[in-house]
């Protein structure tokens, strides 16, 4: 088997795999950036709870409207949006911090959707919601995937000055523009939106996946925020057309295949990684004169 | 408190309580400030420096009455409340100081981008540009942060702290670059602690103790006996206090 038989025959050939590189690559462009803002905030368990927050609304949708795209996205925002804004709104109004009232509501809205459906009397099959489809990626869903990620990127450069302000220095922040504080929901409003594309492809667990383990693995090469980004992103992209070709060739489930690839890359940036690398940071290297 | 003095008010406090959780970090505040102050702000810790300050740059709201700003004003926080190990470098960190006059999404030309250089240079941290803030030594962050106040460049000037962890090289030249910009006419006020270096450069002095024990030329409040009952101020809150009820 040469080269060409193992990474390009696939795509080659087939439609599915094509338009699954597609899909990867859109999250990737997406969520990569987001999941470095959300590691150095020290928020990486957010976009966990958030999946959870959005899997009742998701649910919901396919309840109403079926295997539904524009349903299932358009409830999964929705409880999203709400359980991001309710959460803000608590931790701003009361003592309680924005973890605790965060892992409240979605908690809340984990166990109101399954009430919701078990009301229903459906036997829904929540496996596609869990785990998305990859392989079966329409034409709808990949427009979905391109406009999030888009939608995402740009907004992230519109608001990208003063959300490194939020997370350095707030309190600077606000003396030099009071409505500072609204950048952090903008940017939970992203992550809501990237998670709930990114549950068509890998589902909503998965979808965290390959938002975070890139975006830690970044960590290893880089010091600076835009270099991060786009090691993240590029990790992101390595990870899905990687594990895409291991689901193949191996008959591995492409979902998981492509976290575990992200897994494996960052269990590679941990250690030999050129920033602070555990073993590379070992390397005996003489210090500099001055 | 108000000296009869011909400048223009700078700030006014009218009737201002600052603080947290109905519990007054500052209280019942009275009092101008003239544009063209270099007013220390001293007391122990826990009586509401920070605070006032904060309220000042609108990053807290009062409690209770108004805080009347007639300038813009530009704020130097605690060094420890900036997120050090957040990775951008010292470049990008001065050049929020250009967030007043740009906008928070504004486009940064050349010419700003010389902005940024001078001021560094000005602060003594020429070749600093691509280093991370995380590797900056106390000093350093300092004179960043000072770097960014120069390009925020607004009539008032609110430093919190700003000669905290600073050696005394450090701390001669910031003082240096305070004195330059009391000259300019700006207005200052600084929180500090170190009571010699209050009474040399500081002509006027706010000595609080959750509630105003003096104000005024630094030599009339910088007394034992201020000292003293600003000493004697309880630190911890009272549970059981009840309201407040001096007049609004």
């Amino acid at each position: 088997m040469s080269a060409y038989d193992i990474l390009i025959t696939p795509f080659a050939d087939y439609g599915f795999m094509r338009r699954a590189l597609v899909g990867i690559v859109a999250l990737a462009f997406g969520a990569g950036p987001i999941g470095v803002f959300l590691t150095l905030r020290r928020m990486s368990l957010v976009g966990d709870a958030m999946a959870h927050a959005i899997l009742p609304g998701a649910a919901l949708g396919y309840l109403v409207g079926g295997l539904s795209l524009g349903f299932m996205t358009a409830g999964g925002l929705l409880a999203g949006f709400i359980v991001a804004l309710l959460a803000g709104a608590l931790s701003r109004i009361s003592v309680l911090r924005e973890d605790a009232s965060l892992a409240s509501f979605y908690l809340i809205s984990l166990a109101g959707g399954v009430v919701m459906l078990s009301v229903k009397g459906s036997n829904l099959d929540l496996l596609h919601v869990l785990f998305g489809s990859v392989l079966g990626l329409d034409n709808a869903t990949l427009f979905l995937l391109v406009t999030a990620s888009s939608v995402s990127l740009l907004t992230l450069a519109l608001i990208f000055r003063p959300l490194v302000l939020e997370c350095v220095d707030p309190e600077f922040l606000r003396s030099v523009h009071g409505h500072g504080g609204r950048v952090h929901l903008i940017f939970l409003a992203l992550l809501t939106l990237n998670l709930v594309s990114g549950f068509q492809a890998l589902g909503t667990l998965l979808a965290v996946g390959l938002m975070m383990l890139p975006a830690v693995a970044a960590r290893f090469f880089s010091r600076q925020i835009g270099p991060m980004m786009t090691i993240a992103t590029v990790i992101g992209l390595l990870s899905g057309v990687i594990g895409l070709l291991i689901s193949y060739h191996v008959g591995l489930p492409t979902g998981p295949a492509i976290i575990l690839t992200a897994g494996l890359i960052l269990l590679g940036s941990v250690l030999f990684g050129p920033q602070d690398g555990i073993l590379t940071s070992r390397l005996p290297r003489p210090h500099l004169e001055s | 408190m108000t000296q009869a003095s011909p400048l223009p008010p700078a700030i006014h406090f009218d009737n201002v309580t600052l603080g947290y959780d109905r519990h007054p970090a500052v209280h019942h505040l009275e009092g101008t400030i003239r544009q063209g102050s270099l007013l220390a702000v001293l007391g122990p810790n826990g009586g509401g420096k920070s605070t006032l300050l904060k309220g000042i740059s609108g990053a807290i709201k009062p409690l209770d009455g108004q805080i009347h700003l007639t300038q813009p004003v530009a704020y130097l926080p605690q060094s420890a409340e900036i997120d050090r190990s957040f990775p951008i470098n010292v470049f990008d960190l001065v050049a929020m100081g250009l967030i007043p006059s740009r906008g928070l999404m504004g486009r940064v030309s050349r010419k700003d981008n010389e902005r940024v250089t001078q001021a560094l240079a000005k602060v003594g941290l020429v070749g600093f540009e691509e280093r991370a803030i995380g590797t900056l030594s106390g000093g350093q962050m300092q004179r960043a942060l000072f770097a960014r106040l120069i390009l925020q460049d607004a009539p008032i000037f609110l430093l919190d702290e700003p000669l905290t962890a600073v050696d005394e090289k450090t701390a001669a030249d910031l003082i240096g670059l305070l004195r330059d910009w009391h000259q300019q006419g700006r207005t200052i006020i600084t929180v500090l602690h170190d009571l010699a270096l209050i009474r040399r450069e500081f002509p006027e002095s706010l000595l609080l103790a959750r509630d105003v024990i003096a104000w005024g030329a630094s030599d009339a409040v910088l007394t034992e006996t201020n000292l003293q009952r600003a000493r004697h101020m309880a630190e911890a809150h009272d549970p059981f206090a009840a309201a407040c009820e001096r007049a609004a």
